[in-house]
């Protein structure tokens, strides 16, 4: 048995410390120590994205990042998406535009969405698609969810 | 890693080795993080001295460099083509490397742009080409405690291209049924020499020298790309298995090759 690591990191913007074993992977250490359930575990090997996670502004299936490697790093999770202020506009037109139905994909998609509009809020449907290629959904068919993030691309640069 | 032998392993991006070790493809009794060694991480892209490519440098960081970029496109096809935007945040070429599936999208375009490997280990340092680097379906030349510390790319040659692609069912994120990297230089219209390599169509991908040198000499046109495609077809030892069929691999070999090709002569004229 070895000893716990401990592990520093930033957590949607709050400095956070927890303990893990070695082996853990940064999806069970949000899930299961810090009690941030919102990330989801689809496959565990890095197929579906449901577990995709923001860590250092790159999103990542955090099912294959060992908890260990956050220490120091800035990680954002669903759970960080919305603000005081309300829904990210990502969150709004998912709701408007029903797109999802079981919400299993749905953290993984917002957080990987996110992560593209801010770099490129005009991102247009063949970019949207290649870019959430790493998030895999069983129930929409997909075209719901491209139509909400071109929607909430709009809104993010301000053209609606 | 010398102290435990082949009970250790290295964690790069760690989307192949977290996976394997989750499902007890073996068993580790160390895992360690190369990425806070600087020489992992280096990526020094110059015309003259060509590139140094860290092991554990991320796709994402080869296709955002500009230099890489416009000196290796090649080399961009294979880091932007490696799983989708969350794979290539962490997944790195030295580790599509050492992974040494014969499916790796990464081995045929460092194979057909003359990669050597920087192996340092107990005993020191040594080097070796790519193509002499894998030695069975998720087996490689690294010793017990040697890592590979990095990639080295020669300059691009004048007049050169290269391109890889490969086939798969979906448009992303899927494993190559087959494909091909190649690389031309040309002179005065005639093709002075060329590389193929071969993914998914026998035990290591497979660097296709018969292929390459019907190529050497003759006028870069149609003829001449349709008969280097033909003995690539003979280079392909695939075998059948739930991705694809042998006969169909083969078949994939002749068109991934003709359409390489043909993209990395258009390279080598100046077109992107």
């Amino acid at each position: 048995m070895s000893l716990k690591i401990h592990v520093r990191t930033t957590v949607n913007g709050e400095e956070t410390e927890f303990l893990c074993e070695g082996r853990q992977s940064l999806l069970e250490a949000l899930r299961d120590i810090l009690g941030l359930t919102g990330t989801k575990e689809g496959c565990n090997d890095g197929n579906c994205g449901a577990c995709t996670i923001n860590l250092d502004g790159r999103i990542v299936d955090s099912c294959l990042v060992l908890a260990a490697e956050a220490e120091g790093k800035t990680i954002l999770t669903i759970e960080g998406v919305a603000s005081i202020d309300g829904l990210h506009p990502l969150q709004q037109s998912f709701l408007e535009q029903a797109a999802l139905q079981c919400g299993i994909c749905t953290p993984g998609f917002i957080v990987a969405a996110k992560a593209l509009l801010e770099q490129e809020p005009d991102a247009d449907e063949h970019r949207i698609r290649h870019w959430l290629a790493g998030n895999l959904c069983r129930c929409t068919g997909y075209d719901k969810i491209i139509r909400a993030v071109l929607d909430a691309g709009a809104v993010v640069r301000g053209a609606k | 890693m010398a102290e435990k032998g082949s009970r250790a392993k290295a964690l790069a991006g760690g989307t192949d080795v977290l996976v394997q070790l989750r499902a007890k493809r073996y068993l580790i009794d160390r895992l360690v993080d190369i990425k806070k060694i600087p020489e992992m991480n280096e990526l020094t892209c110059t015309e003259q001295a060509g590139l140094v490519l860290g092991a554990a440098v991320p796709c994402c960081l080869i296709y955002e460099n500009q230099d890489v970029s416009r000196l290796y496109p090649g080399l961009i096809d294979s880091a932007f083509l490696i799983g989708g935007i969350q794979i290539q945040g962490r997944a790195s070429i030295g580790g599509n490397l050492c992974n040494a599936a014969p499916s790796a999208d990464a081995i045929p375009t460092l194979i057909a742009l003359e990669a050597t490997c920087n192996i340092v280990g107990p005993k020191g340092k040594r080097t070796i080409a790519v193509e002499d680097f894998c030695t069975g379906p998720g087996q490689n030349v690294l010793k017990d405690g040697e890592l590979l510390v990095s990639i080295h790319l020669p300059p691009p040659k004048r007049n050169s291209g290269a391109h890889y692609l490969r086939f798969i069912p979906r448009n992303e994120m899927d494993i190559a049924v087959a494909g091909v990297g190649a690389s031309v230089v040309l002179s005065n219209g005639k093709i002075e020499s060329a590389r193929l390599a071969l993914a998914s169509v026998a035990p290591t991908p497979v660097f296709a020298t018969k292929a390459a040198a019907t190529l050497v000499g003759k006028e870069a046109n149609e003829e001449a790309v349709l008969e280097a495609a033909e003995e690539a077809k003979k280079a392909a030892k695939p075998i059948s298995d739930m991705r694809g069929t042998i006969e169909q691999r083969i078949h994939l070999v002749g068109v991934l090759t003709k359409r390489a090709l043909n993209k990395a002569i258009a390279r080598a004229k100046g077109a992107e």
